[in-house]
């Protein structure tokens, strides 16, 4: 918590999150939230049949966590990219914490997608872990994160910490397309199979519906989650601008020094 | 760099004084990491002395071990992957420790003092693969070795490795402490694609089978692209970083 940093958020205006939480009205869509994903998780396991064509039909229903997990993390490590080059574009402290805490989320449902992959692996192709192109890439984006987060934690001075951590995010994700859609042309076998959610006949109606309201429920989590981190973090920040009086950053003492 | 394209349609003598200003600094910045370098031996004397070592150590423990084409591939990138990691992090760390970035910082533009410190550590990975890669082929001798595609793999890979492990090497000179470990934490992600496609590169270099000849050609391109992609996004980046 260096307030050098904190300070600069000078006064956040109230987030949207936190609107009016004391009205009953404000925790319907929490409800409808929490009774969507109950629903996916009930449909997934007693309401689909089991799916044909796979070794092991019964166990393929993971896809119904596995692939809403692996959208929303996607969608996850989109946000923070966008955010990284916002701060680098603006300098704005609020885009680096959104972009941080989306990282955060973003690590959190790529390890949950690893997990349910690596189940289902083992079921359908009887190893936990095979190197296929999509466990490739999975594995290059958890190092990248961990190495994000590292590099983050070495650094002492928040803004340096925010400006090294967007560019190394950036400079990373570009590794991926070298080891998700390049490397795999000259090996061309994946055991993934392909348009699953996109083409007609790849998965069943019933399966699609099931997914689909899945990734939904799921975003919401994410946009949920990520919103109160964000929120939290402004408040904190605030906070700590009020127990101290305005510091003097590093340049204001240069400047005045001479 | 970003200077001389907007003044391009000024004035074509400033033009060219700001590229021969830029080359300048840039030469400059590589003759002072040459010259330090030289006096102290630092970083050749502990990359090159790791990457000799692990040579030597991988041939003894492997002695009367029939390895196969595909291993001894492996086995060479990540000896030079190591040996190069623990050498090429110091270019900017030794400017945060010797207290001279910030002058530095006045006095050049940033992607000059990028493109100096990128030359150094790509002569740093060329004469660790100059000594390694054939003390490896000595220890243990391939049969249908292909030079020149080995060569060109060299090449193309050690241009990846130089700009990627430059950029992270400025990153790390951020940091606060544990800079050589954090290097490689920070490294290993972005490097991963070019190990691989590298090794799969040098097995057919070193099998000699038409099909992994035929890949590795293709593979060569790759990384010659990989090393553009680095080298542009890291020119890129690196103002913001340098300016931190």
């Amino acid at each position: 918590m260096n307030n050098s940093q904190r300070s600069g958020f000078g006064a956040p205006k109230p987030s949207a999150a936190s609107a009016p939480q004391g009205s009953p009205l404000a925790q319907i869509p929490k409800v409808l939230l929490l009774l969507m994903l109950c629903a996916t998780t009930v449909a997934g396991f007693l309401w689909l049949p089991a799916a044909e064509g796979f070794r092991n039909p019964a166990l393929a229903r993971i896809v119904v966590f596995h692939v809403p997990c692996s959208i929303v993390a996607s969608i996850a490590s989109g946000v923070t990219m966008w955010y990284a080059i916002a701060y680098l574009a603006t300098r704005r402290p609020m885009h680096d914490v959104k972009s941080r805490v989306s990282a955060e989320l973003s690590l959190l449902f790529w390890i949950l997608t690893t997990v349910t992959g690596a189940i289902f692996a083992k079921a359908q192709w009887g190893t936990y872990w095979n190197w296929d192109i999509k466990q490739g890439a999975i594995i290059l984006l958890l190092m990248i994160y961990a190495a994000y987060f590292a590099l983050r934690s070495a650094i002492t001075d928040e803004r340096k910490q925010a400006v090294i951590g967007a560019a190394y995010g950036i400079f990373a994700t570009l590794c991926v397309p070298f080891l998700t859609y390049i490397l795999p042309n000259s090996t061309p076998d994946t055991l993934h199979p392909k348009g699953t959610i996109t083409t007609k006949d790849g998965l069943s109606p019933e399966y699609k519906l099931v997914l689909w309201v899945g990734v939904l429920g799921l975003t919401l989590v994410y946009v949920w989650v990520w919103r109160q981190h964000v929120a939290l973090d402004a408040i904190r920040s605030r906070l700590a601008a009020r127990r101290t009086p305005p510091p003097a950053s590093g340049f204001v003492i240069v400047e005045t020094g001479q | 760099m970003i200077q001389t394209k907007s003044d391009a349609g000024a004035a074509g003598a400033s033009t060219s004084a700001t590229v021969s200003r830029w080359v300048d600094c840039a030469a400059a910045v590589f003759a002072k990491e040459l010259r330090v370098e030289l006096r102290t031996r630092y970083a050749l004397s502990a990359v090159v002395l790791f990457a000799v070592i692990t040579v030597v150590m991988v041939s003894a423990v492997l002695v009367g071990a029939s390895v196969r084409g595909d291993v001894k591939a492996a086995l060479v990138w990540i000896i030079l992957l190591f040996a190069a990691l623990s050498g090429l992090s110091r270019v900017f760390v030794r400017e945060e420790e010797a207290g001279t970035a910030a002058i530095l910082r006045l006095t050049a533009p940033s992607s000059a003092v990028f493109a100096g410190k990128l030359l150094f550590n790509l002569a740093l990975i060329g004469v660790v693969e100059l000594v390694s890669v054939p003390l490896f082929l000595l220890l243990m001798p391939v049969e249908k070795l292909q030079l020149g595609l080995l060569l060109a793999v060299l090449a193309m890979g050690g241009a990846g490795l130089a700009s990627a492990a430059t950029f992270t090497a400025a990153l790390i000179a951020h940091a606060a402490s544990g800079k050589s470990a954090l290097h490689a934490i920070i490294s290993f992600p972005v490097l991963m694609p070019l190990a691989l496609l590298a090794v799969q590169a040098t097995v057919g270099a070193f099998d000699a089978i038409p099909v992994h000849i035929l890949r590795a050609r293709n593979d060569v391109g790759v990384l010659g692209a990989y090393a553009i992609v680095m080298t542009t996004a890291s020119f890129l980046l690196f103002e913001y970083v340098w300016h931190e």
